[in-house]
């Protein structure tokens, strides 16, 4: 169709996460459709608060670097843009920081050159502190409680919308590296600026974020849309995948409150209006949904802080007998350790402060307060964790609760007996620390970009 | 009796961000979808019941495009935290596995 004014852009979500993997066959098929700007995310909140709270990423440096060497390479050979979002699963400087570090060596080894753009999303206590004391905080649905002194005690980053990713791609920037960013803006942050349609653009972009996690079966291969003026086609990219228009539209369920309405900084997709059907086993095409233009601009905040450090137990049960008594022991032992603990610490540590807390595995730990069978295991596993403000405190109150927890006093039998099976030699861990979301949270009255900064290098 | 497999191919549950629970019932094919959107069992008050949640704030959407309903409440311990037992929700369906739904 040359000469016309119709429009075709191509992108490319290779993986469903950096460094999860994905076949280097898939990706050289979604190659080969030259597509116009390869990206991808490397973090979520989903697998908890510790990777916000402490910086520390989920994936290792190997499996990272396996990947992103992949897409420097592919990103080399076409002369596209390369964009990568929430680095280091968090999304927090130090996680831009960490994947930049690896994107420079990889660079050194396979002698690329690039242009490299870094967008923190880190949010200084001072800021946070004014947009707070402005009223410019606000709760999203289900949001905890907040007060002004939270800031101080945690970490919080802003998730970026599509715009600071368009002035890096203006700036000339190959590769974008990002701090907290809304998944779906790394895949529409192209499309906008070439004026693509903005309800097919987010919807594309949402199905594509999560790369085969919608194909059958799902993989954690890659999925390459293809925008058109009224229309996108996605297609699966590795063998043995398909995709069905209901595995499509399936995919806005995944992980979203409302498969209808899903909220981006400037505005919602509407996907009521959408159509799916079938192109062929591996290609779906799409159509009809809306995007309604927000009010004002907000940009979504997230916090972890940390609760204390844990010292975990590991034990099991066999014996009938020990096993209907256990849960019935619990409170005595809950007062012994209190008063232990006052003893031990000579007053230095406030039992208040200290969590003791058993799981009992078979019957009923998975669920905690909505099983509604009353189950009753023939082997039980207990899980004591003990929670104190440092880990010097939490390990030194475990060994004593270890201790008295196997020499429990079983009403049944006269004398000692040892009522918890271990496992190890010593049986308690240090787990480290452990953090709290605390935000659900959106800035408002904000500009798109004054959250975020920039930086740029040469590769 | 019939229950959730009868007419579901696929029953999750996940966090939809750090402070809400979401569940997916997909179903086998549209008679299925359409007998068990019809029992009206995955109501707000069976999932206030199972999972302490105020029905106000309990969201039942029927999607016949992707032949599932899907159920959102706010996560009764927010993930990862103290107390969490689950931190990807991953397991929070079980108890509707078993359960009795009525037919019309």
């Amino acid at each position: 169709m040359k000469g016309t004014t119709l429009m075709e852009l191509r992108i490319l979500a290779p993986t469903g996460a950096l460094g999860a993997g994905f076949d280097a066959d898939a990706l050289a098929r979604g190659l080969a459709a030259r597509p116009d700007v390869i990206a991808c995310d490397a973090g979520s909140t989903d697998s908890g608060p510790a990777a916000l709270g402490s910086g520390t990423p989920k994936l290792s440096a190997q499996a990272v670097t396996r990947d992103l060497r992949l897409l420097m390479r592919a990103r080399d050979e076409l002369g596209v843009p390369l964009i990568i979002g929430s680095c280091g699963t968090s999304g927090r400087d130090a996680g831009v920081d960490w994947v930049a570090s690896l994107a420079r060596t990889i660079a050194a080894e396979e002698d690329l050159h690039a242009k490299l753009g870094l967008i923190y999303s880190d949010q200084p206590v001072q800021r946070l502190q004014d947009l707070y004391d402005a009223g410019r905080i606000q709760p999203l649905a289900n949001a905890p409680e907040i007060d002004r002194e939270l800031f101080q005690r945690g970490h919080t980053v802003a998730m970026m919308g599509v715009e600071p990713l368009q002035e890096a791609l203006r700036d000339g920037c190959d590769i974008v590296l990002a701090g907290r960013a809304s998944d779906t803006a790394l895949f529409a942050a192209l499309p906008h600026m070439r004026g693509a349609d903005p309800g097919l653009t987010w919807h594309m972009a949402k199905t594509i974020e999560c790369g085969a996690a919608c194909a059958i079966p799902p993989s954690a291969n890659g999925l390459l849309a293809t925008l058109r003026d009224d229309h996108f086609d996605v297609t699966t990219l590795a063998t043995g995948t398909r995709l069905t228009p209901r595995s499509v539209a399936a995919h806005t369920l995944y992980e979203n409150a409302d498969p209808y309405h899903i909220a981006e900084p400037s505005g919602v997709l509407d996907t009521t209006g959408a159509s799916y059907e079938a192109v062929d086993e591996r290609t779906v095409r799409v159509r009809g949904a809306r995007y309604l233009p927000a009010d004002g601009y907000t940009n979504k905040l997230e916090g972890a802080e940390l609760v204390g450090y844990q010292t975990v137990i590991i034990g099991g049960v066999r014996d009938r007998v020990v096993i209907d008594a256990l849960p019935k022991l619990l409170p005595a032992a809950e007062r012994y350790f209190h008063d232990k603990i006052l003893d031990v610490f000579n007053g230095r540590v406030d039992p208040a402060g200290i969590d003791i807390d058993y799981r009992l595995y078979g019957a009923g730990a998975v669920l905690t307060g909505s099983e509604p069978d009353p189950l009753t295991p023939r082997e039980l596993g207990v899980l004591i964790t003990v929670t104190a403000p440092d880990q010097e405190t939490a390990h030194a109150i475990a060994t004593f609760v270890a201790h008295a927890s196997s020499h429990l006093p079983i009403a049944e039998y006269d004398g000692l007996v040892s009522t918890l099976a271990y496992p190890y030699s010593p049986p308690e861990m240090d787990r480290g620390a452990l953090y709290r979301f605390t935000l659900n949270h959106v800035a408002t009255g904000v500009t798109p970009t004054e959250l975020f900064r920039t930086v740029t290098e040469e590769l | 009796m019939t229950t959730l497999l009868d007419y579901c191919s696929l029953v999750r549950s996940k966090n939809a961000g750090p402070f809400t629970l979401t569940f997916d019932f997909m179903c086998h094919d549209q008679a299925a979808y359409d007998a068990l959107v019809a029992t009206g069992f995955l109501d707000k008050h069976l999932f206030s019941t199972l999972y302490g949640a105020d029905p106000d704030r309990i969201l039942v959407v029927n999607h016949p495009s992707a032949l599932a309903v899907k159920v959102s409440l706010p996560r009764p311990t927010v993930q990862g935290g103290p107390h969490d037992t689950d931190c990807y929700a991953g397991q929070q369906y079980a108890p509707l596995m078993d359960m009795e739904i009525a037919q019309t």
